[in-house]
This record gives structure tokens, sequence and C-alpha cells, in this order.
């Protein structure tokens, strides 16, 4: 029977199905799962790399070593891992290579919406696109078929609706790949210049074969309902499209989006009166349209930025539109915040009570930015905090006073070498090190600081401190982030150093295993002054009882951490 | 078979996951395609969460839009008021009773809003809102407020209790499957005849 399978299940199953042997990622939303559930397969070596380069490179060089090979990302992590990736598209591979890439249209969880289809024109490596579940079980199979025909890594292009959406998938057996022999080949995988100026003829003859590939291929698709209207989509966008229109229209479903067929997509024109092209941010499939002559309608109707729907696509093309339902005015937004007891609150706290500049950076403390405790200034990319701030500083440290704060599995993935950059370069700022231990935000995952594997097996840990003084810190010092004079004490302390520092904040996520959980606090609504000093913390545990302004805890929530109790200079707030 | 469409939304960390993993695991059993959309990641930090869940005889999207589903299962009031846009014409709201106060309303930027359930009911939808979080530690459990919503639903949609506490067993872990099961039970019995 067939079962509901997550896409980035459906990915790991395929990755099990068609004998990969060797997974290395990052985590990243929307891709984290695909690695967690490969993982659970015996037959798979998984782990988490420090980083999306590191996780590449592990994958080519398992691909080298003969081992069917997988990577994970999301969009984002794909410019860190591009040095690897535009070079591996010389080398080629020995056994199959797949590279996934989930795309955000968007943003639900990031900080940019670029389109990854550039990166495969820009690297000239072939991308599949899925478009539900059981097209990502069988697109890894002809992904790992594509990439050992044509000696190329392969993408596998997701989006957030795809990763995380539940659709029926037939699953099937393992195959049996055995390894492939090691073949050494300095002209195929040592690519200096004399061996990479004949490798770029052969990636361009390449191109040009995978094209012609793409003109009679099981992943390129022609539905036909009617001569009126022909869609060209592919991913989610067939979805919307086949909702909206169903045999209102007919579709070119293109599951591979790089490269792209002519004769296909020319016929497919030709025989149809009007031609849409129903995609996602840029308008990559619509530009090559028009490049070869042919009219097309698509971003003159469809945006650049954000996602596509099946109401969009009725209302732009057949000019129908959905009643919607009722619609209640002027009701509060409810955004995400940081858990009861985070342990970055303290941090946040008496950041924002100094009133320093905060260069912040990618995890659940960027949720520090949010209101009550508006303490981030800036955040950009993984690991920008810290190189961030130095050139914030060279640029004013003689007036401005400004901190870093980066979680610890950032810092592995990207902060060390901008602390690096620091020590090297004299810089005077101040590295926090928000160490939770765990990669909080992606699900928490484990990381290089953490001491276990994506396996659960016991391993080496990252020595932050020893790790931070090897590389030329000198003042390094370790606070617990919920003793918040202490903290306080620390940061202004290291703000008036005149070399380079870091404090790392150390503390379990509230929500993993090694957490501390105490009974609940209560306050004294006899005692409560109704100050709200106990509410610019912003926890989600305290709330102000409307019948008489004293503030209340809820104890279904609150996890005892005592951050408020510092807070209230009455002694209305105790342990039960 | 037309598509039906069921919206669960509620506020991150009350349990709407295994709502719609119990209901992905029975309308494939009554022989529907199946389609379930949720976006992980930031919404999970308290943070207003919304799963589609959407079955029929053939479904293409994974998204449901405003003015398209037959039933919202809300968790709590406000989200329910959030997400009503969503409701079509005729649809039917089954909603928690709950009141979980937002970040701007915690912090005294704004106010909770006051009587949504008559506002609600003024705006003509056709709306069943029960006291669930009782009814859930009447079970034993807070947590179990995503299983007594279900047994309100097989209620009024008159699918077959087994089918849940089947999914019960197989997705649950055992040492809380008979809580799970009474409070199902506690939802099922709480919709009047």
């Amino acid at each position: 029977m067939k079962k509901l399978l997550l896409g980035n299940e459906a990915v790991a199953r395929g990755l099990y199905e068609y004998g990969c042997r060797v997974v290395s990622s990052y985590p990243g939303t929307p891709s984290t799962e695909i690695t967690e559930f490969a993982a659970t397969y015996p037959e798979i070596y998984a782990e988490w790399a420090p980083n999306e380069k590191v996780a590449v490179e592990t994958a080519i060089g398992a691909s080298f070593g003969g081992a069917r090979a997988f990577s994970a990302m999301k969009h984002v992590g794909l410019n860190v891992a591009a040095d690897p990736v535009f070079t591996a598209s010389y080398t080629g591979v020995n056994a199959g290579l797949v590279i996934a890439v989930a795309d955000d249209p968007g943003m639900h969880s990031s900080q940019n919406e670029q389109d990854s289809r550039n990166h495969a024109i820009s690297s000239k490596i072939p991308m599949l696109e899925p478009a539900d579940s059981t097209e990502c079980l069988d697109f890894v199979g002809i992904a790992y078929e594509i990439s050992e025909k044509f000696d190329t890594p392969v993408f596998l292009r997701l989006s957030t609706r795809i990763a995380h959406s539940q659709s029926l998938v037939e699953t099937g057996e393992r195959r049996d790949i055995p390894l492939k022999p090691v073949d050494k080949n300095p002209r195929k995988y040592v690519m200096t210049p004399a061996n990479a100026i004949p490798k770029h003829v052969t990636v361009e003859k390449r191109t040009e074969a995978l094209r012609e590939w793409a003109e009679n291929c099981e992943v390129n698709t022609v539905e036909e309902n009617t001569a009126d209207i022909g869609i060209i989509a592919s991913g989610t966008c067939y979805q919307y499209a086949k909702e909206a229109l169903a045999k209102k229209a007919s579709y070119l479903k293109l599951g591979m989006v790089n490269p792209l067929p002519v004769k296909l997509i020319e016929n497919f024109c030709k025989n149809h009166k009007k031609v849409y092209v129903v995609e996602e941010l840029d308008p990559i499939i619509e530009n090559y349209c028009k490049s070869l002559g042919l009219q097309v309608a698509g971003k003159e109707l469809f945006p650049l930025c954000g996602e596509i729907s099946a109401s969009m696509v009725k209302e732009k093309i057949l000019g129908e539109t959905v009643e919607k339902g009722v619609s209640l005015p002027d009701l509060p937004v409810r955004p995400p915040v940081m858990c009861s007891g985070c342990p970055h609150r303290g941090m946040f706290y008496v950041l924002k009570k100094l009133g320093v500049f905060v260069n912040g950076d990618i995890g659940c403390y960027t949720l520090g930015a949010a209101a009550p405790l508006n303490a981030i200034d800036t955040t950009v990319c993984m690991g920008f905090s810290v190189s961030g701030l130095h050139g914030f500083l060279k640029a004013n440290g003689e007036t401005e006073k400004s901190v870093a704060v980066i979680g610890d599995s950032t810092f592995v993935h990207s902060g060390i070498t901008g602390l690096i950059n620091m020590a090297y370069n004299r810089s005077c700022g101040t590295v926090i090190v928000l160490d939770n231990s765990i990669t909080g935000m992606t699900g928490h995952q484990q990381n290089p600081a953490t001491g276990i594997t994506l396996k659960g097996d016991m391993t080496t840990a990252v020595d932050l401190e020893a790790l931070c003084k090897a590389v030329g810190i000198n003042r390094v010092c370790v606070v617990d982030p919920q003793e918040i004079d202490v903290v306080e004490k620390a940061v202004r302390e290291e703000l008036e150093a005149d070399e380079p520092s870091v404090i790392i904040a150390r503390r379990p996520c509230v929500m993993i295993k090694k957490a501390v959980i105490n009974p609940p606090y209560r306050i004294d609504p006899e005692k409560c002054k109704k100050c709200k000093m106990c509410m610019k913390i912003g926890c989600p545990s305290l709330s102000v009882n409307p019948e008489n302004g004293t503030v209340r805890v809820d104890s279904t929530l609150c996890v005892g951490c005592g951050l408020c109790k510092k807070l209230c200079k009455f002694g209305a707030i105790s342990e039960n | 078979m037309k598509t039906t469409n069921i919206m669960i939304v509620g506020v991150g960390g009350q349990g709407t996951l295994l709502a719609s993993r119990l209901l992905g695991h029975i309308f494939p059993q009554m022989g529907y395609d199946v389609k379930i959309s949720e976006v992980h990641g930031m919404s999970q930090r308290g943070g207003s969460v919304v799963t589609f869940v959407r079955y029929g005889s053939e479904v293409s999207s994974p998204i449901i839009e405003k003015g398209e589903a037959d039933y919202i299962i809300a968790f709590e009031q406000l989200e329910a008021a959030r997400w009503l846009a969503y409701l079509k014409k005729d649809g039917k709201l089954i909603s928690s009773s709950q009141k979980i106060d937002p970040m701007p309303v915690i912090t005294g930027m704004t106010e909770y809003p006051e009587s949504l359930e008559e506002k609600i009911a003024q705006a003509g939808v056709d709306e069943i809102c029960i006291d669930v979080l009782s009814l859930a530690n009447k079970a034993g459990s807070s947590k179990a407020v995503n299983v007594v919503l279900l047994g309100v639903f097989a209620k009024l949609t008159g699918i077959s209790p087994d089918l849940f506490k089947e999914a019960i067993d197989v997705l649950v872990k055992e040492k809380f499957r008979q809580l799970n099961k009474v409070a199902f039970d506690l939802g099922y019995s709480a919709v009047l005849q």
C-alpha cells in the first residue's frame, strides 16, 4: 500500500532505494529532514558537517571514492557550497552525486528569496525539480542515472511546499549498487589550468548532450487537453496550475529545469494558441522561451516576489475569483517568540540595557530582534555577526560600542574564520557565543560542539574556549546567561578591553534533554506593584491579569528559569 | 470525488501536527488521495501555525486558500478568528474556547480582542466552540486537546471512530494511547445530537 510521506522523507527513501551510501549535510529549513530521515537507514552513512561547503566536499570525495553520494542544503547553503560545486561540475563524478537544494519562495524561514536555478545555470549542472513526494523519490533515481551517464553532479531542487508537504508514495526495495573502483585519473580529477581548460569544453558539450536528452526524457511530459491554453510549469507551480485549470489547459511539465529542451518547448508553443509560463521567483523558463523567439506570457501576470497560488493562476488566466470567507479586522499578530526559559533571553536583556550595537546571526536568537527585547541591529548570513563586527569597528571603533552574538552551531559553521580575522587584524571587538549545545531553529540537530553525531553516537566535541584561545584571543570567559548581573559585568569589562575577546554564554536549550527544567514560579499578587519590570524580558509565560493589573505566571509554560525573579525589586516572584 | 479541505490552526507547541498526522493516516485507509502541507521552522516557536489537509479522488495543490476550507479546526480563539477568511461560505468552524495571549498582548502593546466567539457567531459563521482544554485535562493531559478536537470532527463528519482509534494505535506511543482514546471519546460525545 502507498504511504503518506513528507517530500523530504521521500527524498531520503529515494536515497535508500537507489543505493546511496554517503550523506553529508548542514541543517537548513526546509531541507533538514532529508538528512535526518536518511540517517534512519543503517545502509546509509549520514552525518552533519560543520557547514555546506564541507558537506558538499565530503559528498564529492565519496563519489570519487566510488559510492553514490548526496548532500542537502537550503538555498542560501548553496552559496556557501558554491566553490566546490562549480568545480565538481568540471571534474564530474565517479559514482553518482546528487545535491538537493531547497528554495523558500515566500521566505517562510529564510533571509532571502534567491532562485537556485540560477546556480544550476551558472555552474552548468543539470537540475531536476519534483512536484510531489512520489517524484521526490523517483527523481533521486533518475538523478543518479543522469549523474553517472553524463559524468556530472545533479541538483535536485525542492521548494518549501514540496519539501514540507506529504503525499502518497509507492515505496520499493533497495537496489544493490556496488562501490565503483577508484579511478586514479589526474586529468579528470586534478583541476589545474592545464586539465581544467579541456574540461570546460567537455562541460559545454555535456550541456548540449543533456539538452538533447531533455527533448525525450521521462521527466519532461506533455499533457494534452486543449489547443487554447498551454501551461509550462515545474514543481509546485505545476500543481497550482493543475488545481486551477484542470482540463481547461494543456501542460508541459518540466521535471528537468536545467538545461531546458528546444524542440519540445517550440512544439508545445506552436500547438497552443496562448502559452503561459507559471514559475515562482525568477523568469528563467520564460526568458528561455523568449530567447527562442517564442511568444509566452509570464511575469507580466505573475510576481517576481513570493509564492504563486492556484487562485492566482485561476484569476490571472481565467479571470475567475474565489469568494473569500469572513475577515475580522485588527487582530493582534502572533509572531514566533523565544521559548519560556530560553537561555538567550538573559543575554538580550543585558545587551538592550547597555544599548550597544548588536551584530546578529542566523538562529533562534534572531528572535532577539523582536519586541520587547529589540536587541539585534543586523542579520545578514551565517557567520556575518563576527566579520561584520570587525568591519563595523574598523569604521568607528573609537566611538561606538558593538558586539557580535552567534550560536554554537553557527560559530562552528563560519564564525570561527571571522574570529581568526579579528585576532589577526587586531580588532578590539567582543564576540558573544550563545552556546545552547544544539542547532536550535532547524529543530534541534547535533553539531560538532555537542559531542554527539547525527546517528546518535558519542564523539569528540569542539572545545570552544580552547579554540578561541588557539586562534589568538587572550580574553575568553564563560558565563551562565541566566546570571544577568554576571553577564552585565562581563560585557561591560570586555567592551572596555583594548583587545578582542569572546564571552561564551553557556546554558542548554530548554527543548533538549539536558535542559534544566524546574517547577513553575509564582507571583504573589499582594506583593506585585504592577511595575512590569519582569515583562521587559518578553517571556511568553508572563501576562498581565486584566482584572487587577498584576502580573501572573502561566504554570503550563513556565519552566522555572527564574530570570523574572531576578528583575523583581519587590520580592513578588518566587519558586512555588 | 471533489476535494475536501481541512485546516488545522493553532499556536506552535499545541500539538497540531499530531492531529494532521492522524487524519493523514485515516483518509488513505478510506481510499482517498491525500495531501498535507505544513510549515516548519520559525512558526514552531509559539507563533501562529497552520496545517492544510486535503483529500478527494485526486488532489493537486497541497495548499488551501481563502474561501476554500470546508472545515477549520482551531485550537485557539484568536487563531480561529485569524484564519476565518479561509472558510467556505458553508464551511464549519470547530474551535476550542482556549485563549493564549500573543506577545504583543503580553507586552501590553495591544489587547486580546474581546468577545471573539460572539463576533465570529455574528459574522454568520457556522461554528461549534467547545471547552476542549477542560475535556483534555479530564482525560489526563492538557496536551490531548488535539485528539479531543478530532473527536468533535469525527462526530460532525460521521467518520468512524474506529478509524481514529486505529490511527492512535499506529501513531501514538503506547503509554499515551489510552489517554488519547479517552480524550477522543470525550470530544466525540461533547457534540450535542
